[in-house]
């Protein structure tokens, strides 16, 4: 790249930065959702770009971003990027802090160049590659920091342990929630395994009203589960099982082969019962709920 | 040889792995144990294996064997004692143990055996009458 393209955009940022400033913004105003506090915000940041880019492209070197004179322009699309970000823009609304700056910018390069074709097309294929790169990393970094959000809301998931209750002297609920995965799978099996060595408990409730959806895979996680539980000597109920659910199971053709109950309260009573308890209603005496 | 040692405790027959299997024990095991159910009438059979920190396949297939045998001979066979990080190598390896029933501890085990025996009497008793 001949290098008067280098010194071709700060000059034309110094002698008109008013007027593209104010072109950029009225691009950026057109484009949707606007309010006032944008408004101030964006004109700032927009302020300090032009700075920036002029400061970094009177340097030279328009190819490589990540040279040191750009780490400045790059501190600020960064800014840009997370401010946008937590105020729930869109990748593109973001991106096109930089994109928008094209046009007042190519028609500044119009006016400037005149009649000369060759050293236009030149001057505009420069600063839209420029312009490009810089909107990919505007948008490379909101990327980045969003992937940086759910990876911390994974770890949390994590761990939110599994919990294991005890309901009753030798009854137990495991109420599962969320996804069951391998790992999941592996920490609610340990888990659940060591409660019944503590408490001696002879039942296990698996609840999976929580559980969204049932496939084969997280079919055979519970079984594995509810396998591991009885070579522990401890039988296994699964409970709150949705009608939809029920549903998917036998459409799949999975074979629970466990006591089901569809609410966790049919489970407990079933499980006391297991245990040679009975729940009494007291106000009628005679009569339990199991009958 | 080694040996390992058969208990009896009233009618059932308590058995206790406390060493590492292989398979002259455990044929050895097999021959003893169908002998003495045979020889004291056995109903139940335990076997403890808490002192395992390490179950194979290999003793997983001589687990059930022994449970199918003892069935055969009229007896039930309760596996206890079974520590929780064999149980879940176990279900890894897809080894269920479906046909031995389990207990968590020698306690447990015995009072389980028992409800089987008399379950199993009392649908005697209830055919009969």
């Amino acid at each position: 790249m001949p290098k008067r393209f280098e010194t071709a955009l700060p000059v034309l940022i110094d002698k008109h930065q008013k007027q593209l400033l104010e072109g950029w913004l009225s691009q950026q105003r057109s484009s949707g959702a606007w309010t006032a506090e944008d408004e101030s915000d964006t004109k700032s940041q927009a302020t300090r770009f032009l700075a920036e880019l002029r400061k970094a492209a009177t340097a030279g070197q328009l190819e490589d971003l990540q040279a040191r004179q750009w780490a400045g322009t790059r501190e600020l699309l960064e800014e840009v990027s997370r401010a946008r970000a937590a105020r729930g823009f869109t990748p593109s609304q973001t991106a096109l802090f930089v994109f928008s700056l094209k046009e007042p910018l190519f028609a500044l390069l119009r006016d400037e160049s005149g009649d000369n074709a060759e050293k236009l097309a030149a001057e505009i294929w420069a600063a839209t590659a420029l312009l490009d790169r810089l909107g990919l990393y505007t948008t490379e970094f909101f990327q980045k920091a969003r992937e940086e959000v759910i990876a911390r809301q994974q770890a949390e998931m994590l761990e939110l342990s599994t919990p294991v209750v005890q309901l009753w002297e030798g009854i137990l609920a495991v109420p599962l929630i969320g996804t069951l995965d391998s790992a999941r799978t592996q920490v609610v099996m340990e888990n659940l395994l060591q409660e019944i060595v503590k408490t001696g408990a002879e039942i296990a409730i698996i609840d999976i009203t929580g559980v969204p959806t049932v496939d084969t895979l997280v079919a055979q996680h519970l079984l594995k589960t509810v396998s591991a539980a009885r070579l522990m000597g401890a039988d296994c109920i699964i409970s709150g099982i949705r009608p939809q659910i029920a549903q998917t199971i036998v459409h799949l053709g999975v074979d629970l082969s466990v006591t089901s109950k569809a609410t966790m309260a049919d489970a407990f009573e079933l499980a006391l019962r297991r245990v040679g308890k009975t729940v009494v209603d007291r106000a009628n005496p005679i009569r339990t709920p199991a009958e | 040889m080694e040996q390992i040692p058969i208990l009896k405790i009233g009618d059932c027959l308590l058995v206790s792995i406390q060493v590492d299997m292989h398979d002259r024990l455990a044929m050895a095991l097999q021959d003893d144990l169908t002998a003495k159910i045979v020889a004291s009438r056995a109903r139940g059979v335990m076997i403890d294996i808490s002192a395992l920190e390490v179950v194979d396949s290999f003793i997983g297939r001589m687990l059930n064997n022994i449970a199918a045998m003892s069935r055969v001979l009229d007896a039930v066979t309760v596996v206890v004692g079974m520590q929780p990080a064999v149980a879940i190598t176990l279900v890894e390896l897809g080894l269920a143990l479906t046909g031995v029933r389990t207990a968590l501890n020698v306690d447990k085990g015995l009072a389980l055996i028992r409800r089987l025996i008399d379950g199993e009497e009392d649908e005697l008793d209830r055919r009969k009458g």
